[in-house]
């Protein structure tokens, strides 16, 4: 799930991370297993010295293995420029860094970057998804397809946009209110960090969706292709390659790409546990941060997801204040991913971080807020997402990167007629809430049936599962074999805790806003088939 | 406060050349017919608008496509969760069709060798992260369009080795170019990842001779490199020699099974051909599955809105009115560039002889006082502020000869582009009497002393001159707000 990228240009060739933690973590067992034995016979005779040294240095020689795993040759002996096996020359492509200022022609190359992104995605979270996008479930044409519980997003309110648009959407792209067609103003080119209409539109939305308690700056926004390309351009604004930022765990899976994948951006885990309901703690915060410090690592900010995906809770008004302290006091910056604000189905109170900084006089320069219409508008395909910063270089530097991912000028003037119609956002928000609370209600009644009880959440297409009880040991590996019984067995895919970094195994993020009422009958019904075998197993040893 | 990343706060976006400063004066004081007709005439900004109304009637004919409804039912729901970054399978189809058109059918295109993204621009940067690590280089003929400097550099941190072409041929590129080219990147101990084209060429207004792609193919085979063709404007070339394209070459060698194949990538757009850059449509189209795989998941930067997609692709396979937008494209285009040509030679200016492109290669080395490129930012000065016209100068696309500027003329009325015409020539007149002129010349210069914007202007002017690694400068600068702020203003640009 750990997606490494192991940047050519990176200074030390050694820097090659192991690909597969989940191999990575079996491994580490099976050398437990060996190392405890030994230590005893060594303590036997050696004392406590050769005790610990034996094991340490043992354990040292095995991460050094796993390190190297990639690359079979041994690093001492870097390919000669003359290479001419093509594959060899790519495998060996980190090491291979060395002959850089060769003369000789050697075997034309693409970059380290693209050699492991194209290789087919490891985490279970991709491959769940594309397993359930090549045979999809449909109550009527295809009943034994994969039911996608894995895929956040909202269906639950399609006929809502559906009317609107039947009966707008023509005239709001062409602009024909006026009687005339104008594609002067799409078809040219746009500001490509979005129109200011949208701009205005976005930030009246956002500050209903937000129950009115903030007002957004039109000025101080910054639109692009979607959520996705909002981070990434973020996390090239704020960090360098090699530079990190915490984020609490469990987190989404797609930070790993979106954060990773170009910018060379570490990402630490701030782990969160089950007894609190994973809500985050200052010490944790303060913990990972000391400890990479010591390390070497330049941490530039804090990355937040409230509400919280996957768990669905949201952080409270004091913790804000708390963690905007913190952030002065290690002077960092922090990202709040607000991306689900309107999808909130619980009683709980949501408050966003821009709505904490107008109302103290925090040190605004350090907070980004990050939004999109993918979730609480249901919009995916359109594409569009939301940087909200209160720094001015940050806003000026984002403007210029939003060249790369900008919004298409006729979507953007359709979502302006949509976001406007405030008669329609009002009766979709309130709509959307309600459904949600059904759903949300419905599916988590279902679990709890089957004796699988869900984290409190307020907010979110999704719950967070607790099935500890049904993994066959309590590790990565036996929650990784629930996931692959209920994928290959009970044709749903659910996202694995581990996928999001969660610390403790057995949880899973499942979305229910992709299902109609009629079809929870029939997830419940899978999940019980899928693990049936499991508890007689259990049951039975 | 919490630092900035290099990237935002170092210099490699090249935004502050003079290509954008000119920009920056057009915004203030922007020409129009009616409001404003003393205004700067932009003619920096490479855009179609010739045939917009051909665009108008074609929606209003189709409005399922526009309504997102198929045979009158409405595939909303589909579109509004597409967010499949391979891409809408009809769309691709629809585009390789198009573009196998434009090059006269002789190559075909397969829809899974496409990577769509959200312009030409991000398809660019995307085939940088694709081949070259941080610290590579890639060649490019000089001049080249201005935002390569950032679109192929700045965040990737790829370095670009010009190949210098002159007048002498027309600036075409030539084998001891492209090796002085080469050895001069060895002599950098950068590493040649390959070369990137613009065919037809922008800013020259040209296409490329099958022999100068014979010669670009004989290279990256004997190297081992990459080839990125960069075709955005192969749609625009409205008068003979017809457009080649790189694949037609390759086939035409048997290329096709070897190696060289997977070399060689195409960039294309239809913000040029179909005059649509508000759309954000770009696409990748490789023959190496490696690149298009990493590609298209890079793509999940800068996806194309589905709603987009589906319009485009409406319009696509209505293959009746492409063929008509092409040719009624093709007889505006060409029309309006003789209009320019003719009108500035009558002001005794000539123009490199193009084919194709939305702009000239406007040779003005008679106007300059000296054979510099001081004397270059003097005549753009006089230019911008005087005659109310932004042009782009040479300098901003790399050209080591003084006294050349790109001009755009498709984005205006026959009427605007006249009277800008009119502002040259008189112009041009006036220089003849030398004494008056001398004079102007004197207040203007001191004007740009007192103007920081000209200082910046000129400063990364000689960067370029006496460096050109244009190395990552650090603007931990005192004007980096201000900096900042006019970048904001420029975002606009082309």
């Amino acid at each position: 799930t750990n997606l490494s990228f192991p940047l050519g240009h990176d200074p030390a060739p050694l820097v090659v991370q192991t690909r597969k933690p989940v191999r990575a973590a079996a491994a580490a067992a099976a050398a437990m297993r060996l190392i405890v034995p030994l230590q005893g016979v060594v303590q036997g005779r050696g004392g406590l010295i050769f005790g610990s040294l034996i094991p340490c240095a043992l354990f040292y020689f095995l991460q050094l293995y796993l390190k190297r795993h990639r690359s079979p040759k041994p690093q001492s002996n870097p390919p000669s420029p003359t290479t001419s096996s093509p594959k060899l020359a790519e495998m060996t492509r980190t090491s291979s860094r060395s002959n850089l200022f060769s003369r000789s022609i050697g075997q034309v190359r693409i970059s380290s970057r693209a050699i492991s992104i194209a290789k087919p995605n490891e985490s279970p979270y991709y491959i769940g998804l594309d397993k359930a996008s090549e045979d999809p479930y449909d109550r009527l044409s295809n009943p034994d397809g994969v039911i996608q519980l894995g895929l956040s997003e909202n269906r639950l309110c399609f006929d809502l946009i559906e009317k609107w648009m039947s009966e707008n959407l023509g005239h709001s792209i062409t602009g024909r209110d006026n009687g005339e067609l104008n594609i002067n103003g799409i078809a040219t080119y746009q500001p490509f960090d979005g129109t200011m209409e949208l701009k205005l539109a976005m930030a009246g939305f956002m500050s209903h969706i937000m129950g009115g308690a903030v007002t957004f700056e039109p000025s101080q926004m910054v639109l692009t292709a979607g959520a996705t390309p909002a981070i990434e351009t973020l996390c090239f604004c704020l960090a360098d390659q090699g530079n990190a930022f915490l984020v609490p765990t469990p987190y989404y899976p797609g930070f790993d790409r979106d954060v990773k994948f170009r910018t060379g951006v570490e990402l630490i885990p701030v782990h969160c546990r089950s007894t609190d309901n994973f809500a985050l703690s200052i010490t944790a915060l303060d913990q990972a941060f000391n400890q990479r410090r010591k390390h070497g690592t330049k941490i530039r900010g804090i990355l937040l997801s409230n509400p919280a995906n996957p768990v669905g809770n949201l952080l409270s008004r004091e913790m804000l204040y708390a963690i905007l302290d913190f952030a002065r006091e290690k002077n960092i910056h922090v990202i709040s991913d607000e991306i689900f604000a309107g999808s909130m189905y619980g009683n709980e109170e949501f408050v966003s971080m821009a709505e904490v900084l107008d109302s103290e006089g925090f040190d605004k320069n350090r907070v980004h807020i990050v939004y999109g219409l993918s979730k609480d508008l249901s919009l995916p395909g359109f594409r569009v997402g939301v940087i909200y910063s209160f720094n001015e270089n940050v806003l000026a530097a984002a403007r210029k990167l939003t060249r790369f991912s900008s919004v298409s000028a006729p979507t953007q003037r359709l979502l302006v007629s949509m976001l406007s119609d405030a008669r329609f956002i009002e009766e979709y928000i309130k709509t959307n809430k309600r459904r949600l609370q059904n759903m949300h209600a419905l599916f988590v009644a279902g679990l709890k049936g089957l004796n699988i009880r869900c984290a409190d959440s307020s907010a979110g297409l999704y719950c967070w599962a607790d099935m500890s009880k049904l993994i066959s040991s309590y590790s990565e590996k036996g929650e990784l074999e629930l996931w692959d019984k209920l994928l290959n067995v009970g044709k749903i895919n659910v996202t694995p805790g581990s996928a999001c970094h969660c610390i403790e195994p057995g949880w899973f993020r499942c979305c229910f806003t992709t299902l109609a009422e009629e079809d929870i009958p029939v997830v419940l019904e899978r999940i019980r088939k899928a693990v049936e075998n499991t508890t007689d197993l259990l049951n039975s040893s | 406060m919490g630092l900035l990343s290099r990237k935002a706060t170092c210099n490699t976006h090249g935004q502050d050349s003079s290509y954008f400063l000119g920009w920056q004066e057009y915004e203030k004081n922007p020409y129009n017919e009616v409001n404003n007709p003393n205004g700067i005439i932009q003619m920096g900004l490479a855009e179609n608008q010739l045939c917009l109304d051909l665009l108008e009637p074609w929606l209003m004919k189709n409005p399922d496509a526009l309504g997102l409804k198929r045979d009158g039912i409405s595939i909303f729901k589909e579109l509004a969760l597409f967010q499949d970054y391979n891409g809408f399978p009809a769309f691709k189809r629809a585009l390789v069709d198009f573009m196998g058109e434009i090059r006269g059918n002789k190559v075909s295109f397969d829809p899974n060798h496409v990577v769509l993204t959200a312009g030409a621009t991000s398809a660019n940067e995307t085939l940088m992260f694709c081949l070259a690590d941080q610290g590579d280089a890639f060649l490019l003929p000089t001049p080249y369009y201005p935002g390569f400097d950032r679109d192929l550099r700045w965040r990737t941190g790829v370095e670009i080795v010009p190949i210098h072409c002159t007048s002498s041929n027309g600036f075409k590129v030539t084998l001891p170019a492209i090796e002085q080219a080469y050895r001069q990147a060895q002599k950098r101990k950068l590493r040649v990842k390959g070369f990137l084209v613009t065919n037809p060429s922008n800013p020259l207004g040209t296409t490329m001779a099958r022999d100068e792609l014979d010669l670009l193919i004989n290279f990256i085979e004997d190297k081992q490199i990459h080839l990125i063709s960069d075709e955005i404007y192969s749609g625009t070339v409205f008068t003979s020699p017809s457009f080649v394209s790189v694949m037609e070459v390759l086939k035409d060698r048997n290329l096709d099974q070897t190696q060289v194949w997977e070399r060689v990538h195409i960039v294309y757009s239809l913000s040029k051909d179909l005059g649509l850059p508000g759309f954000r449509v770009g696409a990748i189209y490789s023959n190496d599955p490696v690149v298009v795989s990493a590609a298209t998941k890079m793509s999940s930067f800068g996806l194309v809105s589905s709603q987009t997609q589906y319009l485009l692709s409406a319009m696509l396979l209505d293959k009746k009115f492409t063929k008509e937008y092409m040719s009624e494209n093709h007889k505006r285009l060409q029309k309006q560039q003789k209009d320019l040509v003719s009108g500035l030679e009558k002001a005794g200016i000539r123009c490199l002889n193009s084919n194709a492109g939305l702009f000239c290669w406007v040779d003005m080395r008679h106007l300059l006082k000296s054979n510099t490129f001081e004397a270059e930012m003097e005549l753009w000065q006089k230019i911008v502020y005087h005659v109310k016209i932004n042009i782009s100068p040479g300098s901003s696309c790399h050209c080591i000869e003084p006294g050349w500027f790109r001009v755009c003329f498709a984005n205006m009325s026959e009427s605007t582009l006249k009277l800008a015409i009119q502002r040259l020539k008189s112009f041009v007149s006036s220089i003849g009497m030398k004494s008056q002129s001398h004079q102007e010349l004197k207040s203007l210069r001191r004007k740009a002393r007192n103007n920081w914007v000209f200082r910046l202007s000129l400063q990364s002017f000689y960067d370029r001159e006496q460096d050109t690694t244009t190395k990552v400068s650090f603007s931990y600068r005192p004007h980096f707000m201000s900096l900042s702020n006019i970048a904001a203003t420029l975002d606009a640009a082309a």
